[in-house]
């Protein structure tokens, strides 16, 4: 007894920390200060294991593939299959930078630029799936993206100048912590930009009602043609990431499978939400590698968990509720600033005459 | 120059018509109220306007431009706006943010402004939301600004999708039976209100409506469809005696 009347208490107390952390604002880039000074620290002084320092970049690489996928799934409200397609093209296209095209001596300090690189070709890519979209929508999309992916894994796979089903090896591991970082928080800010701007709102408005969002003046094909871009943008700079983590990429590496973990990831942290995303990404990741003591049984056991929680909790842990931190306080207090606003102007129009 | 000019205007949903000939001068300032049972085709002719249809043959002009075959975004954009027989607000999404989306074609700046937040993001969006804000307190809404506006009661619903079509901007608003699912009394603030509207924003209407008080009361002129042809037009008082009306509302042999 005691202890039930105790328990919500205590959680209404972690409730109203986290309340009150949440409204401290400027703690947002204290932490990411320190996570950029970390990100150069653990590697330098060895602060953890190598093994946990690769984990924490999948981490990160997990984040901008669901971060970018969210973009479609969650907050258009379509349901992509084909991101592991667009990961595959920016980890070719960054692979075969690395490994064919340019002199070896370049290789490293040119490799910000080969993502960026990966990312811009794979953005290129992701026109081949907005524009069905103008025509087709949900299920039908779905197809689209799913044949996406299939025609790209046997493109890939037959030809035999990139390694073909062999696929590339002996790529460089360029990859590490403060890079990883930094495309992460280039995605997610990106990302979140967008969301919060007009383009962003008429994607929402697309999941809401797309006809209405037609209707009311909203250019459905110019922002769907945003958001597919620079999805696959972020896919890409993911994909050249991870080859150059992996050392080794083949086609098997980017199928329907890998599609399956992000959908994972992004419903598990819940849709139209970047919070979601980061939390999804990393909780995923992490116990995938926490649960290895169990090998072939964490793929019943991780299913199970999604299972329970699509049961208790069907929008997933964040679905469609961010952190105030993300939310720009232009947004988050329009309505506070526009009546304090007002009061000031009333003051100051009723002053003269008194 | 008529501001709405629908000529001979005909559409085929496969090989049922579900308007034909349809035939519309609209001039500036004008309430015209569109009736007619259900499904005369009355939404098939908002959908035709606002370019949500093709119409199948026909033309229909809105200050001398065509707007057949053009996107529905386009139209409105050009100062055509309307409201839903069933209410289509983005429901989970928050009032402001209604009142915002529609006010898309405003913002004046790139994509890349909206990746990075830069150029003058920050200006237009400052104004865009001070505007939207503007306009829920025209209709008394601004309380209710950070609401997700599924959560509003019915009659806010219908009065935040009026502010919405506002948002754009319009010259010509097109109600679609904005009294549904209202009583009397509600029925007659609604009236005063779409009157209201109509002298604050300078606005030309066509309503479409089944609650008679509503159409006699405020409507100008009426035309009536019946199975996608217009059986009758004119003032309130000449439609409510025409036998053809009538019948079409009430049956054949019916005497009044």
């Amino acid at each position: 007894m005691a202890a039930s009347t105790q328990n919500p208490k205590r959680l209404q107390g972690l409730r109203n920390l986290w309340e009150s952390l949440m409204q401290k604002r400027w703690l947002l880039p204290v932490l990411l200060g320190v996570g950029f000074v970390l990100s150069f620290a653990i590697p330098q002084f060895n602060l953890v294991n190598p093994y946990i320092q690769l984990i924490m970049m999948y981490v990160g690489i997990n984040i901008i593939l669901t971060t970018s996928l969210n973009l479609i799934n969650g907050y258009m409200g379509e349901f992509s299959v084909g991101h592991a397609g667009f990961m595959s093209v920016g980890a070719y296209i960054a692979a075969l930078l690395s490994t064919r095209v340019l002199p070896v001596e370049w290789i490293g300090w040119f490799f910000p630029f080969t993502v960026l690189i990966a990312g811009l070709g794979t953005a290129l890519v992701g026109l081949v799936v907005a524009i069905p979209s103008f025509k087709t929508r949900g299920d039908y999309l779905a197809i689209v993206t799913l044949a996406f992916l299939m025609i790209v894994k046997s493109v890939i796979e037959n030809i035999e100048a990139i390694g073909g089903p062999r696929g590339i090896p002996g790529i460089y591991r360029l990859t590490n912590l403060p890079w990883t970082f930094f495309w992460t928080l280039v995605a997610v800010w990106v990302i979140r930009n967008f969301i919060y701007s007009n383009f962003g709102r008429g994607v929402l408005s697309i999941r809401e009602d797309e006809i209405a969002s037609d209707l009311m003046s909203v250019n459905t094909r110019t922002v769907k043609l945003q958001a597919f871009v620079l999805s696959s943008f972020f896919a890409g700079v993911a994909g050249a990431l991870f080859a150059h983590v992996l050392q080794f990429i083949s086609p098997r590496v980017f199928d329907i499978v890998k599609s399956t973990d992000m959908l994972i990831m992004v419903y598990l942290g819940g849709i139209g939400s970047i919070a979601g995303s980061i939390v999804g990404a990393t909780v995923y990741t992490v116990l995938l590698e926490v649960l290895r003591p169990l090998q072939v049984w964490r793929f019943v056991l991780m299913p199970l968990v999604l299972v329970l929680l699509m049961i208790y909790r069907p929008r997933g842990i964040m679905g469609l509720r961010e952190f105030r931190w993300f939310i720009p306080s232009r947004d988050l207090f329009a309505r506070k600033n526009w009546h304090a606003n007002r009061e000031k102007k009333e003051v100051s129009d009723a002053t003269p005459a008194s | 120059m008529p501001l709405l000019q629908a000529k001979n205007v005909t559409h085929y949903f496969g090989g049922l018509c579900a308007v034909s000939d349809f035939n519309l001068d609209l001039e500036k300032g004008e309430l015209v109220g569109v009736i007619g049972p259900n499904g005369a085709g009355k939404t098939t002719v908002f959908n035709l306007i606002t370019g949500v249809y093709k119409a199948t043959e026909g033309e229909i002009l809105f200050d001398g431009t065509p707007l057949v075959g053009m996107r529905p975004n386009r139209i409105t954009s050009l100062g055509i706006a309307r409201t839903f027989q069933n209410i289509r607000l983005w429901q989970e999404l928050s009032v402001l943010d209604n009142v915002r989306i529609a006010n898309y074609t405003q913002l004046k700046y790139g994509t890349f402004s909206s990746f990075f937040h830069s150029g003058n993001f920050a200006r237009e969006e400052d104004r865009t939301i001070q505007e939207a804000m503007d306009l829920l307190a025209v209709f008394k809404l601004e309380d209710y600004a950070d609401e997700t506006s599924k959560n509003l009661p019915y009659g806010l619903q219908r009065r935040l999708e009026i502010a919405r079509a506002m948002a754009t901007h319009p010259k010509l608003l097109l109600l679609d039976e904005p009294a549904a699912g209202m009583n009397p009394n509600e029925i007659g603030l609604l009236m005063e209100f779409i009157q209201w509207i109509r002298k604050q924003f300078d606005l030309t209407i066509i309503l479409i409506e089944h609650q008679m008080r509503l159409v006699m009361g405020i409507c100008e002129r009426l035309k009536v469809l019946d199975f996608g042809a217009t059986i009758a037009e004119g003032l309130p008082v000449e439609i409510q005696n025409n036998p053809q009306v009538l019948e079409a509302y009430l049956g054949e042999g019916v005497e009044v």
